[in-house]
């Protein structure tokens, strides 16, 4: 068990997220602790990978602008164990399977652990591969967290009764990106889900509004937000940490 | 042979988004429904047959054989198939597989284009919409297969993101896949992927073994020493090695594209210079760098200008069943004039990968060996760049 739940303990959660090294790692720490500052419960931190096949366009320029300007799965390891001397909420990775396993499995979960890392989202690893991560997940107490989709299904019960930290809903099909409307009957997904765990459950993909975030998080524990925050990074670089830290508090301020 | 859960020793795998594993699913049970169908195979055999032109001819190279004084070579003209190579095989497996299973949109990825060409032919003719990811890159270098794709009534996307590649069509392929499922079916052109894939693509490309080891023993009264494929994603390679897997005694020999040498950042060749890694729904060989990002590629051929390899490929390396040797693009390109001028036939430069090493080992090799080479396809579509690589100011 890791500090996750903590980030549920303060009403509906927001969970932001990052790319970490877009532009620079200096800015990255700046949005951290914009965000934790102005209400931000949980942050999804993205290590960046050369082909990200579940982002949308804004999260693949994120991507590449990171690798572009020269950050590495051991700069952002340093990143956060600096950002952990004073960031309290919890904060998890968000990346892909070979970014962890090109790592070592066991030592990039172990570092996760040492820094204060306290869970792990990897889109491409679905309920039958997680046994590739879940026993050294388990063995250092990082959480693996499990998705569900729209096209899930008959999947639900099973993927939510092994869940680990908090459940992410992905709202829509497609990938990742800021939408007009969300379409999905949640509410149908959110109620299997309610049977089988006792974890929350968030909803993140295609929301960006504090409408939507409300929306969201009346039907579950809370909401997750990424695209948005990118394209702030996207049009201010440097200078985005003020406006990401402005954006949380409007989508905190939407779900209390 | 694949285990039940879709590996190949440790390689293969599911490693997806949740959002597909339903479709991957129910595509998994379509298949496994319908193979063994014998109105199904009745139907696939007659496209097969008289569509797609099968069986494809094994040819006695008698020229080449006797101007490199060793070992016996045959051909086996995949190239003569409709469309021009090997892709046709798969694709209409897969599209009479979708048509079955009630889709009504293919889409595909394709690297030199003729797997997009492949799709496309089979969407206009089983009426299905037909959408085909292509590198922006590899739109210029075969500008004319993006013509052909559009002209069989396909929409064409160049895919700007990454090295504008095949891999970044791959990528932009699973991302339109998991955006729309209900009628589309991914007709992934490779034996890559997550599973069901690439036991699906190797089912319907063995076919070129089958017809090779029935050839041969009609034409020899035995079965061959050695058969050379080139190797991207690998799919006309496991086809020509899978009824050969249990004849320990024929070798199988995969040719990957080494681009301007396994020694420089040029290069395509992932057995040679790649490790093991996790990547588009497979677990296999990759080049990435020490932190697992995926290396950017070069060959000058579009079609093996992929950054991994298929995970029976891979499977067959570890156990050493199958041989992997890098070609470099000088060797290729060398091989392409040496077949047009030797015996009038113009390979596909992937194809000429296959041919370059056959020119290598053939030589050392005893008249009476015997070598297959598989011609996955047919060279037209290379010309162009092949002047432009000797310097001739083509365009097409």
């Amino acid at each position: 068990m890791s500090n996750i739940g903590k980030a549920f303990e303060n009403g509906k959660a927001f969970i932001p997220f990052i790319t970490c090294g877009d532009p620079d790692l200096e800015t990255t720490a700046a949005a951290v602790r914009a965000a934790e500052e102005n209400g931000a419960d949980l942050i999804e931190l993205g290590i960046p990978f050369s082909d990200p096949t579940a982002e949308g366009p804004v999260i693949q320029g994120a991507n590449l602008r990171a690798l572009s300007g020269g950050v590495t799965t051991d700069k952002i390891f340093d990143l956060v164990r600096a950002l952990r001397r004073d960031v309290k909420i919890p904060m998890v990775f968000m990346t892909y399977a070979n970014v962890v396993f090109s790592y070592g499995a066991e030592k990039f979960i172990s570092t996760c652990k040492d820094i204060g890392i306290d869970g792990l989202i990897l889109p491409d690893l679905p309920f039958e591969e997680k046994d590739e991560f879940l026993p050294i997940c388990r063995k250092y107490g990082v959480d693996l967290i499990s998705l569900v989709a729209p096209t899930s299904e008959n999947r639900i019960a099973m993927i939510a009764k092994e869940a680990e930290g908090f459940l992410y809903i992905v709202s829509s099909l497609g990938v990742t990106g800021m939408r007009s409307e969300i379409k999905t009957d949640l509410d149908a997904i959110v109620a299997v889900v309610r049977q089988n765990t006792q974890i929350p459950c968030a909803i993140g993909f295609g929301i960006s509004t504090p409408e939507q975030a409300r929306k969201m998080a009346d039907i579950s524990d809370g909401a997750i937000v990424g695209s948005a925050i990118i394209k702030l990074l996207e049009e201010h670089g440097k200078d985005a940490p003020p406006y990401i830290g402005e954006y949380v508090k409007s989508m905190k301020d939407a779900l209390r | 042979m694949t285990n039940p859960n879709g590996r190949f020793g440790i390689h293969g795998g599911q490693y997806i988004p949740e959002t597909l594993m339903n479709a991957v699913i129910e595509l998994e049970e379509a298949y496994n429904h319908y193979k063994n169908d014998p109105q199904f195979n009745k139907e696939l055999t007659e496209l097969f047959n008289d569509y797609a032109g099968r069986p494809s001819r094994l040819y006695f190279a008698g020229k080449m054989t006797k101007d490199l004084g060793g070992a016996k070579i045959y051909l086996k003209r995949e190239d003569l198939n409709h469309t021009g190579a090997h892709k046709i095989n798969n694709v209409l497996g897969q599209a009479l597989l979708a048509k079955k299973m009630g889709k009504t949109r293919l889409i595909a990825e394709t690297g030199a284009g003729q797997h997009g060409v492949a799709a496309a032919t089979a969407a206009a003719l089983m009426n299905m919409e037909c959408v085909v990811f292509m590198g922006e890159e590899d739109t210029v270098r075969q500008a004319l297969n993006v013509y052909r794709m559009r002209l069989l009534g396909a929409e064409v996307i160049p895919v700007k993101t990454g090295t504008a590649t095949l891999k970044d069509a791959v990528s932009e392929a699973m991302r339109e896949w998991t955006s729309r499922i209900a009628d589309t079916h991914y007709c992934l052109g490779s034996v890559m992927g997550p599973h069901p894939f690439p036991t699906i693509v190797r089912d319907f490309q063995a076919v070129i073994s089958k017809e090779m080891k029935e050839q041969l023993l009609e034409k020899e009264g035995r079965l061959p020493d050695a058969v050379i494929a080139c190797v991207g994603g690998g799919s006309n390679a496991i086809g020509s090695f899978y009824h050969f897997i249990e004849d320990k005694d024929v070798r199988l020999i995969g040719c990957e594209a080494a681009g301007r040498g396994v020694d420089t950042f040029e290069t395509a060749a992932t057995i040679a210079t790649g490790r093991l890694g996790i990547f588009h729904g497979m677990k296999s060989y990759f080049c990435q760098d020490k932190y697992g990002q995926i290396a950017p590629v070069y060959s000058i051929s579009a079609g093996l200008d992929y950054p991994g390899i298929g995970p029976e490929h891979a499977h067959l390396h570890d156990t050493g069943r199958a041989e992997y040797v890098p070609v470099t693009d000088e060797e290729a390109v060398c091989a392409f004039e040496y077949l047009a001028r030797t015996e009038g036939i113009i390979p596909a430069i992937e194809s000429a990968h296959a041919v370059a090493h056959a020119m290598k080992i053939a030589p050392d090799m005893d008249m009476d060996k015997i070598i297959v080479i598989t011609i996955s396809g047919r060279g037209d579509k290379d010309c162009a760049a092949i002047a432009r690589y000797r310097g001739e100011d083509l365009h097409e």
